[in-house]
């Protein structure tokens, strides 16, 4: 059975004390870091982060138990709440005084439920109360109140990054308030309600904090809800429903997320698509809120693909610990002790690991049969390019070959992304031309992404190594080339020179030079120097590729010295000499060319012919009717003079 | 001299036509053995074996004196004889009476007959015993087939079923230079289009696998053969003339004649087989198709040809012959082909229309011309008038069709590029030009008009009408 599991944990890690009575794990969700606290962290603090710079250790006085700590945004100030009113800041810059400070929170009787850096210096004060944004002066070892709100807050959760704070409010905590942080300033954005399947009586907190994640999907901020089923009302199983959350206006019920089952869940964000893990079940659902289901009402969700369990894991014993003889231990997933951070964190406290969870597209390849469903989803993954050109080969041969139908879709698809950003690239370039000053400067240089499948890639991965298959019909080769020229036509893509060549390639191998030149006749391979010499390369097997190519040189109509050159080959040296007239050449051309092709006929009175157009132009030119020592045509002259004798050649006018 | 009575004109016709093989009855007496087929069939047996002789000693006659190349024509002063031998010791032989002018004389003595004996040309009544034969073996292989697989008897009784029927529709009256050309008629078209078209034609020979070749008509006009070009050239002859011609008039008819088709009923679209079942509907329907024989590798193919037609658009599907086709099949075709191309018919005909408008219909000077590329048989008339199934009109006098005619001729015997320009006698011009394959013939009504003015106006129509192709000037 081919491999199904399409997510997995992290190769490598982060590891950490595991939580014990005497340490106690923190994690920061805005630096990724993990807090090991050591008796309150007198026997140490050991911080690990994404990458070995953000991981550091440390001592500090036991002052009580440690309720939370967290790092300002680039290790500078560490803050540590160990009491409800109050919050401690310690100097980790260097040269700084290093004595902690504290500062009590500003309302009276208030609380504080946590605390939020929304940068390097500045903190967010979450009370039972309201909010109070503060700027740290590290030197002096205060803080200043920037900006505070009351408000009565149940539970709050953060979103570091957009630094964006969500507040649950009113006694049922379903009116969610958020405010958002930005260089000193702080605004509060549009409340909303989140509805509620049942509303309690008498009303009491009901909307827990477990049950509401935030994160940024495609670029923007949403707010999830995971809504339990219901026995009252008459849906199948719990959903997903997303708020997004736009920088300004009303935050807006924009997804639903069907679940089609019932349990404990927890979500997470891998590469835009909602990942949902299921407790009972140990499996995982994703969802992409961009994929349309036409068979659903308008903003309603399926999962993408069925249930799976995250792959298996098994835990590298390394360390002092390991004794290199002892196999690998699997690792429980879904394990009760795990606890899931946004986007893409799993933490197991107890065994002390912190995991990235990562989407693996091969796997989804061979789950999501409909091809054109599978591209639209692939195409929005970040590495997915190495899979697209996979599936491309894939439905051309073998046993998942698809119809013609299926193959112009996924063309279709890959065109549309191809364009979109050649498009962009283009008036990029026009900006970019017309000058920065003209307002150009706020233009960014478009990201070409893994999405991003340009002619090229599909000739060197997918269609040389398809047009020299012996298995496949020559019919269904030339299909499939039409179906991909025919692809970016439609999206108005300049077709490259080495596809036509593929085409070309192809029908003669399989001797359908009538098709060619059908082809040729509707102008299908577009015109171009290369392509019209190649077609001169075939006139041996095929002699109409001559007119063709010629018919091609003409239109293009920078290709006259091509023409002359094919004319004198073919010895029609006076079809060579009435074209260069005809298109005003003739003054410019090489009269030795000419007298040489003409000789080499060994007709005489051609020759003769030449010799004295040539001498009438010169007499034109020039007043006088002899060769330029410039042009070698010594020789010419004196075979004419052989020939006709002396007398022959033009005199010099006297008029 | 004003006269009562006026002059009768009387044009070319058929006398006779004939088809032999002088090994089939080489003995006195056995000589009515060679006759295979012979028009008009009521003529007495001796005289019928008198002329088929005739035409032996003639085609033996002149043998002698160049072996390779026999006799092709045999002029007299009434009539004009044509041979042809398409397969070893076959010949067919047509007899033309020459056009004449039947002039009443005075004092009730019979009127005289003036035969009109060069008016005739030899390439065209040549091109057109040619087509007969080719026409023939498109919808019964060769004679030689029918000898193999049924004798003298299988081939006389083939030969009388298809000329019995195809001599009358023979109208020598009206052939002219495009008999000898024997061109097709692309329809212009934009690249995106045509590339549509070609992914249709794809689709469909992979969806119905039993389909061989397509080939795409639209106005009569071709877009794209997968038949090999001589094939194509013949099975093109048959649909315009014949096939389109015969279907066209219920499809003008106005939508509650009697003479439209019965529309099966089907509101999707409007495709319909032109041979085959008239309706696929009808309980009795037969699911019998003409069969065609086209070249392959080896030899002959026997095909079923199916015509399916949406308003303009027509597709031509062939199939091995050995397949028997079915109701089913018939059904499958229908639904896959009708919707799609009835889409893509009125899709071409939008595209048509746009083109025309930027082009300008009425821009370009209403040149009178026909261009014709042997490489790719391609044809362009405005000279002609849209074929019917009868005739096929021309808008200039029969006097300058002789003329290209003859220019024609003048360009086959060599192979340089060369041009003709003649000062026809009623104030026309006639101009010939030969570049590479390629052939052009111009028509120019002006009356005062110098050689270089005529030479400047054919240069004019080259770079508008010609201007994407390398035509010598």
């Amino acid at each position: 059975m081919a491999e199904e599991h399409y997510l997995e944990l992290s190769e490598n890690p982060v590891q950490f004390e595991h939580a014990s009575s005497v340490n106690n794990v923190f994690f920061d969700e805005a630096n990724k870091q993990v807090f090991a606290v050591r008796s309150g962290g007198a026997t140490g603090v050991v911080v690990k982060g994404p990458d070995d710079k953000s991981s550091v250790a440390f001592r500090m006085d036991d002052k009580g138990e440690v309720k939370c700590i967290k790092f300002s945004i680039g290790n500078k100030i560490l803050a540590v709440q160990r009491t409800s009113k109050s919050v401690d800041f310690i100097n980790f810059i260097p040269d700084y005084p290093h004595t902690e400070f504290t500062q009590e929170c500003k309302t009276k009787n208030a609380s504080v439920l946590g605390f939020c850096w929304t940068s390097w210096n500045e903190i967010v004060f979450i009370t039972d109360q309201g909010i109070e944004f503060y700027q740290v002066f590290p030197d002096k070892r205060s803080l200043k109140l920037l900006k505070s709100q009351s408000i009565n807050v149940n539970w709050y959760q953060y979103c570091p990054e957009t630094a964006v704070i969500l507040l649950s409010t009113t006694v049922q905590g379903n009116v969610l308030q958020p405010f958002a942080f930005r260089n000193g300033t702080m605004t509060k954005m549009t409340k909303f309600e989140i509805e509620l399947p049942v509303v309690p009586k008498p009303a009491k907190l009901t909307l827990s904090e477990r049950d509401i994640a935030m994160a940024t999907i495609y670029g923007q901020l949403y707010v999830m809800y995971l809504k339990h089923h219901s026995r009252t009302a008459n849906s199948p199983g719990a959903e997903v429903v997303l708020y997004h959350l736009p920088r300004e206006g009303a935050c807006k019920k924009s997804h639903v997320l069907k679940l089609n089952t019932t349990g404990k869940f927890a979500l997470n964000i891998v590469d835009n698509l909602i990942v949902v893990h299921h407790q009972s079940s140990q499996t995982s659902l994703i969802f992409d809120i961009r994929l349309k289901e036409p068979d659903c009402a308008v903003n309603t969700h399926q999962p993408v693909l069925p249930a799976r369990s995250i792959h298996p894991y098994r835990i590298p014993l390394s360390g002092p610990a390991a004794v290199p003889t002892q196999p690998p231990v699997p690792c429980q997933l879904y394990s009760s002790s795990w606890s899931v951070f946004q986007p893409d964190i799993i933490i197991s406290a107890s065994e002390g690991y912190l995991w990235y969870l990562q989407v693996r597209l091969p796997p989804t390849v061979h789950l999501l049969q409909d091809k054109g469903k599978l591209m639209d989803f692939l195409l929005r993954r970040r590495d997915c390019k190495m899979v697209i050109l996979s599936v491309c080969s894939q439905i051309l041969d073998g046993q998942e070959k698809g119809s013609l139908p299926v193959v112009a879709t996924v063309f279709d698809k890959l065109n549309q992304v191809y364009k979109e950003y050649l498009e962009a690239e283009q008036s990029y370039t026009a900006a970019m031309e017309s000058g920065p000053s003209r307002g150009g400067g706020a233009q960014k240089r478009p990201v070409r992404t893994q999405a991003v499948i340009d002619q090229s890639d599909m000739y060197t991965h997918v269609l040389s190594a398809f047009t020299e298959r012996k298995d496949v019909s020559h019919k269904f080769i030339i299909a499939v080339l039409m179906e991909y020229i025919r692809s970016l036509n439609q999206n108005q893509i300049t077709v490259q020179h080495y596809l036509y060549e593929l085409v070309i390639k192809t029908l003669v191998q399989n001797n359908l030079f009538y098709m060619l030149h059908q082809f040729l006749q509707y102008h299908v391979l577009s015109d171009s120097k290369p392509l019209a010499c190649l077609l001169l390369s075939l006139e041996s097997t095929y002699p109409p590729a001559h007119q063709l190519s010629l018919d091609m040189l003409k239109r293009l109509s920078t290709a006259n010295d091509e023409i002359v050159e094919v004319l004198l080959s073919k010895q029609q040296v006076l079809g060579a000499l009435r074209f260069i007239r005809s298109v005003g050449g003739h003054d410019n051309v090489s009269a030795r060319k000419f007298l040489d092709a003409a000789r080499q006929t060994g007709d005489q009175m051609l020759f003769y012919t030449v010799f004295r157009s040539f001498q009438q132009r010169n007499q034109r030119l020039r007043g006088n009717p002899s060769f330029n020592p410039g042009e070698h045509c010594e020789e010419h002259v004196a075979h004419f003079k052989q020939l006709f004798g002396e007398q022959a050649l033009m005199k010099p006018s006297t008029v | 001299m004003a006269s009562g009575a006026q002059d009768k004109q009387y044009t070319p016709s058929l006398l006779s036509f004939f088809i032999y093989n002088p090994t089939f009855g080489p003995r006195e007496g056995e000589e009515e053995k060679k006759i295979l087929f012979y028009h008009p069939s009521e003529i007495e047996k001796n005289e019928k074996i008198r002329n088929v002789g005739l035409c032996e000693a003639i085609v033996q006659f002149t043998r002698t004196f160049c072996p390779t190349k026999p006799a092709k024509s045999l002029h007299t002063q009434k009539n004009r004889q044509f041979f042809f031998e398409p397969e070893e010791n076959f010949w067919i032989v047509m007899v033309v009476r020459n056009p004449m002018i039947e002039k009443p004389n005075k004092d009730g003595k019979p009127s005289t007959i003036e035969y009109q004996e060069e008016e005739l040309l030899d390439t065209v009544y040549g091109a057109v015993v040619r087509q007969c034969y080719s026409m023939y073996k498109l919808f019964n292989g060769t004679f030689g087939r029918a000898m193999e697989s049924g004798g003298v008897e299988l081939l006389i009784q083939k030969l009388e079923k298809f000329f019995y029927r195809y001599l009358q529709t023979l109208h020598l009256q009206s052939c002219d230079l495009l008999d000898v050309f024997g061109g097709i008629s692309f329809f212009p078209l934009d690249k995106m289009t045509y590339l549509k078209i070609q992914s249709f034609v794809n689709r469909v020979e992979e969806s119905l696998s039993l389909i061989k070749y397509t080939a795409f008509l639209y106005n009569d006009q071709l877009i794209w053969s997968g038949l090999e070009q001589d094939d194509m050239r013949i099975l093109y002859k048959y649909l315009t003339t014949s096939l389109f011609p015969r279907h066209s008039e219920p499809e003008l008819a106005g939508r509650d004649s009697p003479l439209r088709p019965e529309v099966t009923g089907n509101l999707l679209h409007y495709g319909r087989f032109l041979t085959g079942p008239a309706n696929l509907k009808d309980p009795e329907a037969k699911f019998r198709f003409p069969k065609i024989f086209v070249s392959a590798e080896d030899g002959y193919e026997e095909l079923h040809l199916i015509v399916y037609k949406a308003m303009s658009a027509a597709a031509c599907f062939m199939i091995s012959a050995n397949v028997e086709l079915t109701r089913e099949f018939c059904e499958q075709l229908d639904g896959l082909v009708g919707p799609q191309l009835t889409l893509l018919a009125s899709d071409i005909c939008e595209q048509f229309t746009i083109n025309r408008r930027i082009s300008g219909p009425e821009k370009e000077p209403q040149f009178k011309f026909i261009y014709f590329n042997h490489m790719n048989l391609a044809e362009k008339s405005t000279i002609h008038m849209r074929k019917t199934a009868s005739v096929c009109l021309t808008s200039v006098h029969p006097d300058l069709m002789k003329i290209l005619g003859d220019i024609n001729c003048d360009f086959a015997r060599v192979d340089e590029d060369e041009e003709i320009i003649v000062k026809a006698m009623t104030d026309y011009w006639v101009v010939g030009k030969k570049s590479d394959q390629r052939e052009l013939y111009v028509i120019l009504n002006q009356k005062n008009a110098n050689l270089i003015e005529v030479n400047e106006e054919v240069k004019r129509l080259c770079a508008t009408q010609f201007n994407n192709i390398f035509f010598l000037d």
